[in-house]
């Protein structure tokens, strides 16, 4: 079981929604890895679609580059399209 | 008719109440912590189902009786379940196999119960179905992960069908309760679901390269009273709080 590979769990809650990653577990395979987040992570109603991904599959970015991936973005407030009026039926934006 | 009926729904649910226990005893001691929230999921499912039960055959029996009395105040001989599901879980080999041979039974008794005439019955039965499909499906997927694992997991699993096999016969035996409402068109004849039980079993086991004991005898009791050893000490457990404070509630 320690050699159990780890896996990344994304929830879509509803119809319409987008998936959310809302955490990980072990499992050996993907049938597994399917089982063990509808068994952890949908014993509530919390969704409606999983996503399983090897979490060895996901390429992150790294902590110690965050100063000149991120820091560059912050006194760009023009980039926000805050200028515009939104209609009330678009919850998700 | 009515003795019957409440005799015919407990022998279905002191099945799924006392796997449910044996369910129960893996919480915070399962092998994994996703394994350990999927045994206990089950077992809630299985105490979810007895509640339906239990609250229909309180009805019927009127007077003081409730889901309560029924599920924690009766006495070893009043409980109508198959041996199979009293058997310890041992290893999480014993667990899931003993899970497989009782679900794979179960679905296909509730695929019929489905169709009672009893329209409380058909309703359980046709609510719970959605539950025990998935359970089969864990169960089964176990079986052939561990059976077609490593040498280890494979003596494993296979010492487990080899202890539990004596125990599956008794699924098909009939009570006097149970004739009666099958003559009733209420109850499922179960001595007709034994072929197609040992073929969808044996499918199971084939796949997961295991062998199918070849027994001739058999084990039985439970659906009757008469139970194993280990009944006693699992009673013991799940009535202490209502034995010792009695009428206590949360």
């Amino acid at each position: 079981m320690k050699n159990w590979p780890l896996w990344e769990v994304f929830i879509r809650s509803k119809n319409g929604l987008e998936h959310r990653h809302c955490g990980s577990l072990h499992a050996s395979d993907a049938t597994m890895a399917m089982e063990n987040a509808r068994d952890v992570y949908t014993r509530r109603m919390e969704g409606v679609s999983i996503w399983v991904v090897p979490s060895a599959q996901i390429t992150a970015s790294n902590p110690e580059n965050s100063a000149e991936l991120f820091d560059p973005a912050k006194d760009k407030a023009y980039r926000h399209p805050t200028f515009y009026e939104l209609p009330d039926e678009l919850k998700h934006m | 008719m009515k003795d019957n009926l409440v005799q015919y729904i407990l022998g279905i649910a002191d099945n799924s109440l006392i796997l449910g226990q044996r369910l129960g005893e893996l919480c915070g001691h399962g092998p994994s912590l996703e394994t350990d929230i999927a045994m206990t999921n089950i077992s809630l499912d299985l105490l979810g189902q007895v509640r339906s039960y239990y609250q229909y055959a309180a009805k019927l029996l009127g007077g003081d009786a409730t889901e309560d009395t029924i599920a924690f105040l009766r006495l070893e001989r009043e409980y109508k379940n198959v041996l199979l599901v009293e058997q310890p879980n041992i290893d999480f080999g014993y667990s899931i196999t003993k899970q497989f041979l009782f679900d794979v039974f179960h679905l296909a008794l509730l695929e019929e119960l489905q169709n009672s005439k009893d329209e409380m019955l058909a309703a359980i039965a046709k609510k719970s179905i959605k539950e025990v499909l998935y359970h089969n499906r864990f169960s089964s997927d176990w079986i052939r992960r561990l059976g077609d694992g490593t040498e280890e997991s494979q003596n494993r699993i296979q010492t487990a069908i080899n202890d539990l096999w004596i125990f599956t016969d008794e699924l098909f035996h009939q009570t006097e309760a149970d004739k009666s409402m099958v003559a009733e068109g209420i109850g499922v004849d179960v001595t007709l679901l034994k072929a197609n039980y040992y073929k969808k079993v044996c499918a199971v086991l084939d796949e997961s390269t295991l062998q199918t004991p070849i027994i001739e005898y058999f084990q039985k009791g439970g659906k009757n009273g008469i139970h194993s050893e280990h009944m006693g000490y699992i009673l013991t457990e799940m009535q202490y709080m209502q034995r010792t404070y009695p009428n206590m509630s949360w």
